[in-house]
């Protein structure tokens, strides 16, 4: 080793540490910005360094330079732009872009090193062969994978589980073939076979996630994210580059850590998800009529009043707000109770939204401050001291039905909503969640439905505080 | 077995249970900003990409760099700014005058939320 290889190293390792400090500065909000600017000092360094790199080894041709210079101002444009303009209801679809983009990158460093090889004199070794098909396998299914869950997210796909009689056959055919085309490969170095590797691994990707309901889409985004994570990994055991390793792992910890609690949040298996055909998602407005048996429905006067006269209020934000985009009235009408004395915080369900934290960063968006964004275990004991609890589109995690068995529900982790004083749940219909089943707290005696759209309620809502005891 | 790939399982090894044990530490507040920032950190693949730039000399190697490069570029900078964006939206008070005191003041920071964020 060089010394100038040697130094590189050296420095990718500082980048990598970098990596480690930015996320380890993001276990508290008042840190998190200067950790994601610990982490892009990093990313600048180690691009830096490849730059300095290249130039010194002094093998790449004119075209080289174009075709990387061009590449990377057209990537970081698109980049620019759509971390710019996106909504934050969209955020769950742009990080699954990047999750798209990250692992297709990843997949054609290790193609392109095959072909490489391939041509070369000494041919392929045979761990390289192992890593470069871990990479190629893992990065095209994260491709297609997060390119279908993008667009489930995105609407463009249908966010049910799109099931066929035969589906798991064909999957069980896909990998099988993958597998059997790698083997082949390792056996027999060449190129044909390693095209059927990539053809089976992105059309495994794609049956993978079209039967996964919308509602389990957080978890499919932080599985996704992992394997992301695993192909770079991999892809850094191909060119023999630490920073890449070390990225990459971080990034499948990450995802790993997040995949496991969203999957506890729903009290349901990575395996059990993978495998699909339960949530429905979005599909939730059944079409039942309002006010069935021993559902009170509640005027926007009543409950203005209730809440304007309240001691301590806790709102629990679901999916609902986020689809009405009603988080900017949300606080509004919290910043009014607050002027008026009323104790406010919002829980926040582990799966509330369409990604891990989702509900935070669009209350975060709407000026919520964070310390009155409690977790689950936080704000489970306070429901028994709570006047008011306000729950907004939110369903399966308030129903009081997961706490005995028998119910698709079952032993799922919920707020403890039913220990309030009194409930308020603002929805649209009595629709059933995701799960499909009653919820029990529509009918409990201490809970008032008011049947709107979270936007139009919450602004009724806000008014009324105001005429009638501003 | 070669000592290259030795090492390199090792690093990886220990990388994953740097990782866990560091973003088990993370709150649920901060999970969305986690994972877009572990995206951009997974962006670091625009070095695989770069030496693919300066290592080819075919055709179908330019082509694969170039795709290579837009896809982890886009992923890099799209990744630190989305995750900069949100987490400037984290704070502990909001920033427009909101002092809890006379019922014109929610009013007021309201109006002012509705001006800076439509």
């Amino acid at each position: 080793m060089s010394g100038f290889s040697f130094a590189t190293q050296l420095i990718y390792v500082l980048a990598a540490s970098c990596f480690v400090l930015g996320l380890h500065l993001m276990n508290n909000p008042a840190t998190a910005r200067r950790g994601n600017q610990f982490s892009t000092a990093g990313m600048a360094i180690a691009v830096a360094t490849t730059l300095a790199l290249i130039a010194h080894a002094g093998l790449i041709s004119a075209t080289g330079w174009i075709v990387m210079l061009v590449g990377a101002l057209i990537g970081g444009g698109i980049g620019l732009y759509s971390a710019r303009t996106v909504q934050m209801t969209a955020m769950p679809q742009l990080v699954s872009m990047f999750n798209a983009v990250g692992g297709g990158a990843a997949a054609l460093v290790a193609v392109h090193d095959y072909i490489h090889l391939a041509g070369a004199v000494h041919g392929v070794g045979e761990a390289t062969t192992v890593t470069t098909l871990l990479d190629v396998i893992i990065g095209s299914v994260t491709f297609s994978g997060s390119i279908i869950a993008a667009g489930k997210l995105q609407g463009v796909i249908t966010s049910a589980p799109v099931t066929f009689p035969g589906a798991r056959l064909v999957n069980l055919l896909l990998a099988a073939a993958g597998l059997g085309a790698a083997g082949y490969v390792i056996s027999t170095p060449g190129l044909p076979a390693l095209w059927i590797v990539i053809v089976a691994s992105l059309a495994f990707g794609i049956s993978m996630v079209m039967p996964i309901g919308g509602a389990d889409m957080p978890v499919v985004i932080s599985l996704l994210n992992a394997f992301t994570g695993t192909a770079v990994a991999m892809a850094g055991f191909v060119i023999g580059n630490w920073a890449l390793i070390i990225a990459g792992a971080l990034v499948g910890a990450s995802g790993g850590i997040l995949t496991k609690l969203m999957a506890d949040a729903m009290n349901r298996s990575i395996g059990n998800i993978i495998v699909g055909g339960f949530g429905t998602g979005d599909a939730a407005v059944a079409a039942v009529t309002a006010g069935g048996a021993g559902v009170q429905a509640i005027a926007a006067d009543d409950a203005a009043i209730q809440l304007a006269y309240a001691s301590k209020v806790i709102i629990v934000p679901g999916y609902g707000l986020a689809a009405a985009q009603a988080q900017h009235e949300v606080a509004e009408l919290a910043d009014l109770l607050e002027s008026r004395g009323v104790d406010v915080s919002y829980a926040i369900h582990p799966v509330a939204g369409r990604m891990p934290g989702h509900m935070n960063v669009l209350l975060a968006e709407a000026n919520v401050p964070y310390p009155q964004l409690k977790e689950m275990d936080e704000i489970n004991p306070e429901f028994a001291r709570t006047d008011v609890a306000l729950v907004i589109g939110a369903n399966d995690v308030t129903n009081p039905a997961a706490r005995r068995p028998g119910t698709a529900i079952s032993g799922m982790p919920i707020l403890d909503v039913d220990q309030a004083k009194s409930i308020i749940v603002i929805k649209r219909s009595m629709g059933h969640g995701y799960a499909g089943i009653d919820n029990e707290l529509y009918t409990n005696p201490k809970t008032s439905m008011y049947f709107a759209d979270a936007k139009t309620a919450l602004a009724g809502l806000t008014s009324a505080v105001k005429t009638l005891v501003g | 077995m070669t000592t290259a790939l030795l090492t390199d399982l090792t690093i990886f090894v220990l990388s994953l249970w740097v990782g866990f044990e560091v973003i088990s530490k993370v709150p649920a507040t901060l999970h969305t900003p986690l994972m877009s920032a572990a995206n951009s950190i997974h962006g670091i693949v625009l070095v695989g990409a770069m030496l693919i730039a300066a290592t080819t000399n075919s055709w179908v190697g330019y082509l694969i760099a170039f795709v290579a490069a837009v896809f982890a570029s886009a992923n890099v900078v799209g990744g630190y700014v989305v995750t900069g964006r949100m987490l400037k939206m984290f704070r502990r008070r909001p920033t427009a005058p909101a002092v809890p005191a006379p019922a014109q003041d929610g009013q007021a920071s309201s109006a002012a939320r509705s001006g800076s964020t439509s």
